[in-house]
This record gives structure tokens, sequence and C-alpha cells, in this order.
């Protein structure tokens, strides 16, 4: 069976230690996670955590149900094969050096870059977008010398319920 | 009403019907069991912490009911860790309370101090760490909730010092607990489905599991079996959920099972598998696993469904709620079989039963140890709940004392925790003073709880320990005969206790049998007395248990010992 990403995105109690739960039932049978979003939601007694994990159907079918197991956990989607948009955002400081300081400025206004904080010496822009529009913006800044990068794990939402 | 915690905590029990604790003081507890010596709990002093979990298990196995264990924190918390994954793999509801340093005091490495909700986090079913006293009385009714009902399991409830010294209100009736299960909804359709594939079956077999004794389904099962006339075989911890003595039982299935229910497996053509989660000891190697039949699994747990073998029709439920479900729908529809289609493929049975029973022979001067296991089950009538340890006597029971009743067959399926019989023995005896309760054990195993004769010796918890001393590491011992050239590493226990002796040191009463005519006189001796009793049988050295199908093949594979392998 074909081996893709699957982004679940899993309901649970907001109690200590459901984080920890989550990943060491994962990471005891041998699940990874690729990456990771977790915060509360409308309730703060319920958090969402939004997780992406690469493996064939039947792995996933096999994590949702270890996940459902859980005492904490109340409900498990798999986005993946339903309609859902996918975000990622990542917050960039780019140094402003004599020689690339032009070159930054011409790529952030022909990109439309959002510039959250600019100084002298460097500049932070936040940058929203599904994982394609992620690498492609990594890819246009690469060139121009990262100082330093953070990015969230994807969140998720279907379209219809 | 104003209470502290430790007196919150004696009255939550007693709410919960809870009447007796398995359990070891320490510094952490010394304020709850201060409380204790004030109640009229009932409190067995074990001598380990591990022997309190396994007698808890052993009682909750045996009853049905919820098995409490109270232990200090560090390391009184983390010799409950076998005891509880051991629990956790055969879904035994237990609720183990576990002392912890005072709050303040968490997370500075302080004396006696572990995190054992982190510990236990992968083998229990959940745990808590009550960090307030407001919420003891709540996290006290939610861990038996949890405990007892969807697939049961170990509950740990960590217990800091200082929150048990605190005061709050305590009101019983005014306790909210969270539901965290759905509930059964039965499934006409799927009722439909296994009414026409049951239809068109001609060799159809029932593979009954430990969910239908937790269930308590086991007389629902035995009816339906029985009105259709569908052959049963059962995993090791399905023994006892189908009476044993029935012609319909086939035995145990598997590594070790008889040769005509894995015979009957490979050959089916319809496998109903009920409260089973399909052990690799069990199936062999998947590919081959009933490969004729189609599969039809009643589980409470969704994760149990594909999890090994694909299922044709997966309903998922507790067992006796889908049980009764589909007896009900078979009745309405006023379901008939083909009764000269039955006839044909239970005569194919008995004609493996005949060809291939099981068997051992007892001739010579030395006891053979299924000798000892029939001797027992004639001397008791089968009337007797078994423990057992882990290894080589374990897989024997099973083979050779036929368990007619649930509940009465005690032992540690999933982990395999040498050391668990002689302590689940205890915890059983406690819930049934009255019954004959015999710990089935081997020389390995023993010596890795023995110090729990001391308990049964001061509470005068009259457990029979038959012991199939063969100075060996039995299992291990046969792996390395038949796969390793008999190079025998490190699995000779020849250097042993003289076990008459150490059982007299501990105050239980000692006997040994060395030939085969002193069998039955031991064990009439040993199972009179009202006192504890260990009867040591120094039994064959080199006994091997067979059928057994070599690990990663077939389970029609079957290696017979002294006979030819028998495709």
């Amino acid at each position: 069976m074909e081996k893709k990403e699957h982004i679940i995105s899993i309901l649970v109690h907001n109690k200590p230690d459901v984080l920890a739960r989550i990943a060491g039932t994962l990471g005891g049978k041998g699940y990874n996670i690729e990456s990771l979003s977790v915060n509360t939601t409308m309730q703060y007694e319920i958090s969402k955590i939004v997780m992406t994990t690469v493996g064939t159907q039947e792995t996933v079918n096999r994590i949702e149900g270890q996940l459902q197991r859980l005492v904490d956990v109340i409900q498990v989607d798999d986005l993946t094969n339903v309609e859902s948009i996918h975000r990622e955002l990542i917050l960039v400081r780019l140094n402003l050096t004599a020689e690339k300081k032009e070159q930054v400025k011409k790529a952030v206004d022909t990109n439309k870059w959002k510039v959250i904080v600019s100084a002298d010496t460097y500049i932070i822009l936040e940058i929203t977008g599904d994982q394609s529009q992620i690498d492609f913006a990594l890819a246009r800044l690469a060139p121009l010398g990262i100082a330093d990068i953070t990015r969230t794990g994807i969140i998720a939402l279907n379209l219809e319920h | 009403m104003k209470l502290k915690g430790t007196q919150i905590l004696l009255k939550a029990l007693e709410e919960e019907k809870v009447d007796i604790i398995f359990g070891y003081p320490g510094g952490a507890v010394l304020d709850i069991y201060d409380q204790l010596y004030k109640s009229n709990m009932k409190h067995i002093l074990v001598r380990h912490e591990q022997g309190a979990v396994h007698a808890a298990d052993g009682y909750a196995r045996s009853t049905g009911r919820v098995g409490v264990c109270l232990v200090t924190s560090g390391p009184g918390a983390t010799n409950t860790v076998t005891g509880i994954a051991t629990a956790n793999m055969d879904s035994i509801p237990l609720v183990v309370f576990t002392g912890q340093v005072p709050t303040g005091l968490i997370g500075n490495d302080a004396f006696q101090e572990c995190d054992i909700t982190g510990i236990t986090r992968p083998c229990t079913k959940h745990n808590f760490l009550v960090r307030n006293i407001e919420d003891l009385a709540s996290t006290i009714k939610e861990a038996f909730h949890i405990a007892r009902s969807g697939r049961p399991g170990p509950v740990l409830v960590d217990l800091p010092k200082n929150v048990m010294a605190t005061e709050t209100e305590y009101d019983p009736a005014n306790i909210k607990i969270r539901n965290y299960e759905a509930t059964y909804k039965p499934a006409p359709k799927k009722m439909a489905n296994f009414f026409e594939m049951l239809n068109s079956a001609k060799k159809p077999l029932i593979m009954t599991g430990g969910g239908v004794i937790l269930g308590k389904s086991s007389e629902l099962l035995t009816g339906f079996a029985r009105k259709y006339q569908i052959p049963v075989t059962g995993t090791l911890m399905g023994l006892g959920s189908f009476p044993g003595s029935d012609p319909l039982w086939l035995g145990m299935l598997g590594m070790h099972g008889t040769y005509y229910a894995n015979m009957a497996i490979s050959h089916c053509d319809l496998l109903l598998a009920v409260g089973v989660r399909f052990d690799d000891r069990v199936t062999g190697t998947i590919e081959t696993f009933a490969a004729n039949a189609k599969i039809v699994q009643i589980d409470i747990d969704p994760s149990s469904i594909n999890k090994n073998v694909a299922v044709d029709l997966p309903i998922i439920g507790d067992t006796q709620a889908v049980l009764k479900d589909l007896i009900k729908f078979m009745d309405e529809h006023n379901y008939t079989y083909e009764k000269s289609q039955r006839q044909e493929w239970l005569a194919q049975l008995a004609e493996w039963k005949e060809k291939v029973p099981l068997t051992y022979c007892q001739n010579g001067k030395v006891i053979k140890p299924q000798f000892v296991i029939e001797t027992l089950y004639k001397l008791t009538k089968g009337d007797a709940i078994i423990t057992t340890e882990v290894g080589q006597h374990q897989m024997w029971t099973a083979q050779f004392f036929p368990f007619d009743k649930p509940n009465t067959f005690v032992t540690s399926g999933g982990l395999g925790t040498m050391g668990f019989g002689l302590p689940a023995a205890i915890g059983v005896k406690c819930a049934f003073p009255d019954k004959q309760v015999v710990d089935i054990a081997g020389d390995g195993s023993i010596q890795m709880n023995i110090q729990e004769l001391a308990t049964a010796a001061q509470y005068k918890i009259n457990v029979k320990i038959v012991l199939l001393n063969n100075e060996f590491l039995g299992m291990p011992r046969q792996w390395q005969e038949l796969f390793y050239e008999k190079r025998y590493s490190h699995t000779d226990m020849t250097y042993a206790p003289d076990f008459v002796k150490l059982a007299e040191a501990y105050n239980v009463v000692g006997l040994r049998a060395t030939k085969p005519e002193e069998v039955e006189t031991v064990l009439k001796e040993g199972l009179a007395l009202d006192k504890p009793v260990l009867m040591d049988f120094r039994v064959s050295r080199e006994e091997c248990v067979y059928p057994m199908v070599h690990p990663g093949d077939s389970i029609s594979n079957m290696s017979l010992g002294s006979r030819e392998m028998i495709n």
C-alpha cells in the first residue's frame, strides 16, 4: 500500500500529560510524528492537536485506533481523505548585510512577504501558506541568507463537517 | 462534611464496595496507613509490592471485580510496574494507589520520589496524579469507572503526601465524572451479514478469548455454540469460557495448542473470533492463519480489529451485548443449519482428535509433569481455581487441566510474567476462602516471588503450590534443545534451595514426591491440609511441551515430539 502524509486532527481533554500520552503511545508503537500543533479550542477544557505522520492507510488506521483507546481523547479525524485546508507559518530573520540589503528588499517586495519587524541590521518576516507555498518561500529565502527561522506544525481544517 | 484526604480515600473505597486491599506501607503513605489502622478495611501485607499487584490481579480475575493495591512512593511504586504491565496486557481491572512526595517537592529529586505516572503511562489504561484535594474524590471514582468499563485495565492514582493531609468537603452523592467511551450501538445489518455467512459455511469454528470472560458472556457463547453445534477452540486467556468437558471443545490453539484445534483453524471456512486479539503465539504465520476462512471478529476495542489479522466482518461491542443481539437475531429468523454438513465437519474433527490426542508417556521411575496435573484434576474433579506461573508448567496446565467455568484459570497470558502465580493465588484465596486454590508452578518462576509464602502463612491463606520441579528454566531449555543444539546457556537451575525446608522455614507445609507412585499420596495429603502447602514434585528434567508450532511457522505445521511432524 502506498505511503503518504496524513494529517490527523485530535480533540482531547486539556489535561496534564495529554500530549505526553499521545506522543508516548505513538512513539512506543513505532509511529513517527512529522509535525505537531497543539492549542486549546474555544473551550479551555478541550484542546485540538493536529499532527502529521507518513504511512500507509493501514498504518494510519492503526494509529487512529491506538489514539481512540486513550481516555483523554475525544475524537480523531484523518483530514487527508476529506477536503481540508492546511496552513503552516514561518518566522524568518534575515540579516541586512551591505551586499544583500538591496536584494532582500527587492525579494520582499516581489513576493509580498509580510515584514513584522524592520531594523537597521535585520528584518523579520511572517509567511503563511500550505506546505508547498512554504517550501517555495524557503527556496526563495535561502540565497538571501537566513539568520534564523522557526516553522510551526501544520494546522488544518476540513471544509464541511 | 469536611474530611482529610486519607479519610476521603477510605470513604471512597467503601463507596466502590472495596472489601480488601493488598499493600505495603512506607513513608509517603504512613498517613493513609494510620487511617487504615482506625478503619475496618481488610488489608493484606504482602512482602513485595509486585506481589501486591499480582494478588489484586488474582482477586480481579477470579471475581470479575476491581482489584486494589496501596504502596508507597519511589521504589514502592516502581516495584508495581511489572504487575501493572501484566494486568494491562490481559485487560484486568485494577486500581493501584501509590504514595508520592509532597507536591512542593515533586521535581526536586526528593527522597523516594519518582515520576510514577510517567513510568506507567504506557502500561496503564490511564493514570492520575492528584495535585489538589478537591480532585481526590472524583479522581478515585473516575479511576474505578475507567478500570472496569469498556476494555478493562489497570489505573494508577498517585497521591502526594500533603494532598492527603489536607481537608475538604466530601459529598459522595455529588461527584460527577465524565464518560469517556462510546456506547455500543446494535448493528442489525452486520447481524444479517453474519447470518448469511453462517448459512453458507460448511466448516464453522468459534475461537473464544479473554474478552468472553471479561464480558461475562461464557453462558451466552456456550449456549450459542451448542445450539448450532459449532466447535470451539480457545486462546490461553479464553480457557474456562467454554466448558473443557464439552464434546464441542477442541482445546487451546496456537503454539502449544492441540493438533485438532490448529487443524480446525487451518481448515475452517468461517471463524467467529470472540474477545480475542490474535496474539502471535496464537496465529503463527499470519499469512496461513485461517487462510480458508472468512473471519468475523467481535471485540470491544476497535484497535484490536485488523491489527494482526484481516477481518471480513468486524462487530465492535462488548461480547455480552453483541452475543445477545446475535442470538436474538438468529432466533427471530429461525436459523437452522444443514445437519448432515455439520456432521461431516464434526466427524473430521473427531478423526483428528483420535489421530493425535494430547498425550505423554508416564512410564519408568521418573514423574512426568503432565501426570501430576492430570492427577490434580482427578483429585479435585476440576473443582478448583488454578493459577500458574509462566513457562512449560503453564502450557501443560492449559493442555491437561480442562476448565469448565470462567474465572477459574488465572494466568499471565500477554506479558508472561514469571512469579505471578503465588501472589495471584493469594488474591484468589482471599476472595474464595472456601475454594481449593492451587498455584501450579515451576522451580524458576516460584523463586521470583517466593517471599509471598510469608504472606500466606501470616494470614493463613491456605493456597496450595504444586511445584513441577525439573531443575531447569524449562521453556528456554526446550528452545535451546530444539533451536540451539542443546547448548543450555544459563537455564540449569540445579543450584536451588531445598523447597521443602524453605517452605517449613516460612511456616508453610512442605511435601515432596520423587516417584510416580507418590504423586497421588502427596497431592491428597497436601490438598486435604487446612494450611498453605508447597508440594515439590521432582519431575522429568528434559520433558518438552508438545505439540509445538515453531516460531514463525504456520500453525498447521506442528512438531509432535517423539512422533513425526504431521502436516
